[in-house]
Order: structure tokens, then C-alpha cells, then sequence
């Protein structure tokens, strides 16, 4: 697993401190992030693939600063967003995972058969001329993660994947992140889908206030919103 | 019209064609018959021939009518000035020219894939990396552009159902601040969507 490190990290905008204190190391298989809206839990993971930048301290993967090696923490570190409306470009479900491949220096034939490959994984090979906008909010969902997936990386950030989503389409992504092979980094406000990970960070007011195994994090954080 | 989506799939002659080639045909017929057609019984051999393409592609009559009913409109518009202006002949002449023209262009669309389409945009825009054009950019601007038609339109539809769910009545001001700033936040959106894929990079 990849050693993703923060280090004294502070995050402001202007005056407001969104994050401050932040020192922790993540290597484990799976990993959530949970706590209340603007608590800071987003900014965190907007860091791991540096989206972000912090003000102060730094974000480390595998030794690679976010700030100064963007791209190669990118390339090492797929993102998933909430509304996957707003990642998916590309007209039709198998261009769209194509599209990721776009700057992989790959000959077409490879990439065709990494396509092809990612959408069979994720349920969607009869998807694959499927005009994308016309696809179920999970299966959009899963193109989402697939047009990350296809670029292979260490590490998936998910920032709350199955807020949109129904019960059903929940079920179906808490499914695949499980069968991942990749490290998960899930922040989201479904506790359910953290019960068989391996740690659990609670954020409150910008701050880790629970670091810990499942169950004891998830009941402190249950306390803690009361 | 929803521009996000059009491919029609098949396995027609002119579905395997090459983007670049298409583009560059439609262009010349395109030219070739609007310098030919100066007589209104013109207009029919072109509009067979687009017909004909049409035929050879496989697309059925319903996408085919999809892709050209938003022109119609204008078209009427077009016609009813010019019948007014320079008599029926001349109407039929530059509205069946028109026509043609939109009916082969939406061809070309609905038999490439929107990547063959960017990868032939790439691959034509290629010397202008000597003048420090990314070609790879000018690609990306024009994909980005096609989806951003739909995704402004959800936002339109959101800003209008929102206004409506509140009883109010039509107002231009309150449609076209919020929908500015929601056209803002998608596009922040996605551009930090497409950071995080890598694609800026």
C-alpha cells in the first residue's frame, strides 16, 4: 500500500481555517474519512491527489510532495467526486473511459483492450456505445470509477461516492470498492459503508478528533453529533 | 437538441471512414453545391444525394429528423425574408442549400465517435505547435465545449423548476444570475474533475 503522509498540515481560505493541525500517516487497505458538512473532510482528500495544496505543512505520497510532483501524485492517485455528472466528458460510456488513456502514450489497440477490460470489471460492457448521460446515477457512478480505474492507480480517493445514489446503487458501489485491489480513501456521510474497513479518521472543526478501528471511531463519532 | 450523445453506431461504409476524411468531403460537397445550386429544381439531385448518404450510413429517418428539426425553424425564417425579399426561387435556392449543408455536417456526427473527431482535430491542428499551439488543448477546448451545451441546459432547467417551485413569476434577472453562477460552479467542477484525471497535466 501506498504511505500517504500528512505533515503539520493547516488549509485557510483567507482567514477561515478549514484544516489545521493535520498530522497523520495513512497505509492501510481502507481507510474513511467522516465527519459533519465543512468540517474539513473534503479538503483533506482534495489534498491526497493534490487538487489542493495546503497553506502550511505538506501531503506527501510516497514521498512525493503534492505541491511540487502534481502530476505524478496524480497519475498514483485516482479521484472519484460525489456528482459523477461532473467528470464524466466524453459522449459514450467507452470514450469516456478511453479518455483517461488519452496521454498514456499507449497504441489504440492497448488502449481498446484496457477499455474493454475496466468496463467488463465494472458491469458495464454492454455499456460500451452507450451514450453516457443516459446511464442509471449508479452506473454513471461506476463509468466514473472506471475512467479512474483504467489508468490503474495505487490509490482511490473517493469524496461521498454514494451520496446521489439510492439504496440499491449504494449496495453496488460498496460492492466494488470492496472488491478493489487499489488502496480506498472514502470520505462520506454513509457509515455503513465504512464497517468492514481496516481505520476510520473522524474531522470535526478541521481537526482529526478520532483516529481507530471502525466501530470505536463510528460510535465516537455518533456521540460527538449526538 | 441534445448534442451529447449523438454517435449513431453502425458498421456503414461511412462509419468506418476516417474522421478527417469525412470532415474534409463534407467540406468540398458542401462548397461544390452551394456554387452549383442556382436553380430551385437544383436543390432536389443535393437533397437525394444527402438522402442517399444517409441510406448508405443506415441512420434511421427518426435520428436523421432529430438532428435537423432545430434548424427548421430558422430555416422558415430564412425562407418567408427571402420570399419577401428576392421571391420564392431564390428562398428555395438558399434554404435548400442550407439544408443540404446541415443535413451532411449532422452525418459526419452522427457516424464518428466524438474521440476520432478529437483525435482528427488534434491531428490537423498539429503545426500549430510551432507557433506554441497544444494541440492536445485546442481538442480538449472543443470537446469541453460540446458538453458544456447539456450541462448549461440542466442548469437552466434546475434554475427555472427552482424558480417555479416557489410560485414566482418570470423574471430575466432572477433566471440569468442564477444560472450564471451555476454555469460557474459546473465549470469549476469539471475542471477540477479533469485536473484530478490528469488530463491538464
Amino acid at each position: 500500500m501506498s504511505e500517504i503522509r500528512f505533515r503539520q498540515v493547516r488549509h485557510a481560505y483567507g482567514d477561515r481555517a478549514v484544516l489545521d493541525g493535520i498530522d497523520v500517516t495513512l497505509t492501510e487497505r481502507r481507510i474513511g474519512i467522516v465527519g459533519a458538512n465543512g468540517s474539513g473532510k473534503s479538503t483533506m482528500a482534495r489534498m491526497i491527489n493534490g487538487l489542493l495544496v495546503p497553506s502550511s505543512g505538506s501531503v506527501t505520497v510516497d514521498g512525493l510532495d503534492t505541491a511540487r510532483k502534481g502530476r505524478e501524485v496524480r497519475r498514483r492517485v485516482g479521484f472519484v467526486f460525489t456528482d459523477p455528472e461532473h467528470q464524466i466528458v466524453m459522449p459514450t460510456v467507452a470514450e469516456d473511459v478511453a479518455f483517461s488513456l488519452r496521454r498514456s502514450g499507449l497504441g489504440k489497440e492497448e488502449r481498446e483492450e484496457r477499455v474493454r477490460r475496466v468496463l467488463a470489471d465494472f458491469g458495464l460492457d454492454g455499456h460500451h456505445d452507450h451514450p453516457s448521460h443516459l446511464l442509471s446515477g449508479g452506473q454513471k457512478q461506476l463509468l466514473a470509477l472506471a475512467a479512474i480505474m483504467v489508468t490503474d492507480p495505487a490509490v482511490l480517493v473517493a469524496d461521498e461516492p454514494t451520496t446521489l445514489l439510492d439504496l440499491r446503487n449504494t449496495k453496488l458501489i460498496a460492492r466494488t470498492f470492496a472488491a478493489l485491489p487499489q488502496q480506498v480513501i472514502a470520505v462520506t456521510h454513509n457509515l455503513d459503508l465504512l464497517a468492514d474497513f481496516d481505520r476510520v479518521l473522524v474531522v470535526d472543526a478541521g481537526r482529526i478528533v478520532a483516529d481507530d478501528e471502525p466501530a470505536p471511531a463510528l460510535a465516537f463519532y455518533r456521540d460527538l453529533i449526538g | 437538441m441534445n448534442t451529447f450523445g449523438l454517435y449513431h453506431p453502425g458498421s456503414s461504409v461511412l462509419h468506418r471512414a476516417p474522421a478527417g476524411a469525412k470532415l474534409l468531403a463534407v467540406a468540398v460537397v458542401v462548397l461544390v453545391l452551394t456554387l452549383w445550386i442556382r436553380q430551385p429544381w437544383q436543390v432536389l439531385p443535393a437533397l437525394g444525394l444527402a438522402v442517399l448518404a444517409y441510406l448508405v450510413a443506415r441512420i434511421p429517418p427518426r435520428a436523421a429528423v432529430v438532428q435537423l428539426r432545430p434548424v427548421m425553424w430558422m430555416l422558415v425564417i430564412i425562407a418567408a425574408f427571402q420570399t419577401l425579399l428576392a421571391g420564392w426561387e431564390r428562398a428555395v435556392v438558399i434554404c435548400g442549400s442550407l439544408l443540404v449543408a446541415v443535413a451532411l455536417a449532422a452525418l459526419v456526427t452522427l457516424t464518428t465517435r466524438t474521440t476520432d473527431m478529437l483525435d482528427a482535430i488534434v491531428r490537423a491542428a498539429g503545426p500549430l505547435r510551432r507557433v506554441g499551439v497544444d494541440p492536445d488543448r485546442v481538442g480538449l477546448v472543443l470537446v469541453m465545449t460540446v458538453r458544456a451545451i447539456p450541462l448549461l441546459g440542466t442548469v437552466v432547467t434546475r434554475v427555472t423548476e427552482a424558480r417555479k417551485a416557489r410560485g414566482l413569476g418570470f423574471s430575466l434577472r432572477a433566471l440569468v444570475v442564477p444560472v450564471v453562477i451555476g454555469a460557474l460552479r459546473t465549470a469549476e467542477a469539471m475542471g477540477e474533475a479533469l485536473a484530478a484525471r490528469g488530463v491538464d497535466d
